[in-house]
């Protein structure tokens, strides 16, 4: 079967104790009912998932990595962001 | 090195004939490794296959516990030859190309799903807990192989025809899953064996639907082979236990 006629899927799986579906990978699969079996064979063979959602690839937009220094610089200056600068109680406890 | 006799009781018979059925179809899926036509259903078949023979191990150890007689699952599996083996004749057929293997998948396990399920029921607790393990497994391959039943007959052209030619290969081999004995009927009657019988309708309608999905007609019931539940066998187990056997043969005893 040649794989450049058949769609490829990534695939996001909720672990146990985890509260978000993670990125996991990506398989091909011919249509989305195939790609969650082929999901669930290939991501959580070692009991790794209670939940698994597949999304076609070419559904995701992707930021253009030669953009990423007006993407992604323009924030490392504001180290203010950071909530580093507050004094917090002890009361409060583990923020 | 030679080979054991199994004292076939009608309940150790019983389990080994379940037992055989899935180590033979479970090392058939293990054959695809490396040659799948896609990394994806590589997996997929392994996965079944492992699911099999996991079937297969627990089966074998409570037939060797209910036999009493020392024999392990590696004794039962290794050291029994071809007549020995009990299993269904559509189980130890060749993979074929991927339709041939998928719809052998299919007709094995709309007919091992719900006779698991009821399993679950039997007075014999050990089997009860078996089936209950196993039925959520044959449900998975039942799903998988009838989603590919869907695709290949209501396919390509070409998809279509090799699913044709499967379907025509095997279901002269149907029949014998619904074929119960004298010593079935005895552990039938003690309430811890299945009556293949009362799963008959499930899985004729189960069949007639993902056929009809598939767009593809179901077979007539006309001659059916059978013979393997009393290790009449053919061609193609003696080759399959070669295989599985040879080093236990060779070199008994083997460890890794």
């Amino acid at each position: 079967m040649p794989e450049a006629n058949i769609p490829l899927w990534e695939v996001f799986i909720r672990s146990r104790n985890g509260l978000s579906h993670k990125h996991a990978g990506s398989l091909h699969a011919p249509d989305a009912t195939l790609a969650l079996q082929a999901a669930r064979d290939l991501y959580t063979r070692r009991g790794e998932g209670v939940s698994i959602w597949v999304v076609p690839s070419n559904a995701i937009t992707a930021s253009d990595p030669a953009e990423k220094g007006m993407m992604f610089e323009p924030t490392a200056s504001k180290v203010y962001r950071h909530p580093t600068f507050y004094e917090i109680p002890d009361e409060v406890g583990h923020m | 090195m030679t080979s054991i006799r199994v004292a076939e009781t009608p309940l150790v018979l019983y389990i080994l004939r379940r037992a055989d059925d899935a180590l033979v179809l479970g090392h058939r899926l293990s054959e695809w490794c490396g040659r799948a036509p896609m990394m994806e259903e590589e997996m997929a078949l392994a996965n079944m296959g492992l699911d099999l023979i996991g079937q297969a191990r627990a089966l074998y150890t409570y037939a060797g516990e209910v036999e009493a007689q020392g024999h392990d699952e590696d004794a039962l599996a290794y050291r029994r030859d071809e007549r020995g083996y009990k299993n269904l004749l559509l189980v130890e057929q060749g993979n074929g190309d991927f339709a041939r293997t998928m719809l052998r998948q299919f007709l094995y396990a709309a007919y091992a799903d719900p006779y698991w399920r009821a399993m679950t029921t039997s007075r014999d607790a050990t089997l009860a807990a078996i089936a209950a393990k196993a039925e959520k497994e044959m449900a998975y391959h039942l799903r998988h192989s009838a989603e590919w039943m869907i695709r290949l007959g209501d396919g390509t052209a070409e998809s279509r025809a090799r699913l044709e030619r499967a379907l025509a290969t095997l279901w002269p081999f149907t029949g014998e899953l619904f074929e119960i004995d004298t010593l079935d009927r005895e552990v039938i009657d003690d309430g811890i064996g299945v009556d293949p019988d009362s799963v008959r309708d499930t899985w004729t309608a189960t069949v007639a639907d993902i056929l009809a999905r598939a767009t593809l007609t179901m077979p007539a019931d006309g001659y059916m082979q059978k013979g393997g539940r009393n290790g009449r066998h053919s061609e193609h187990l003696g080759h399959l236990l070669t295989e599985l056997q040879y080093l236990q043969r060779t070199i008994p005893g083997a460890t890794w």
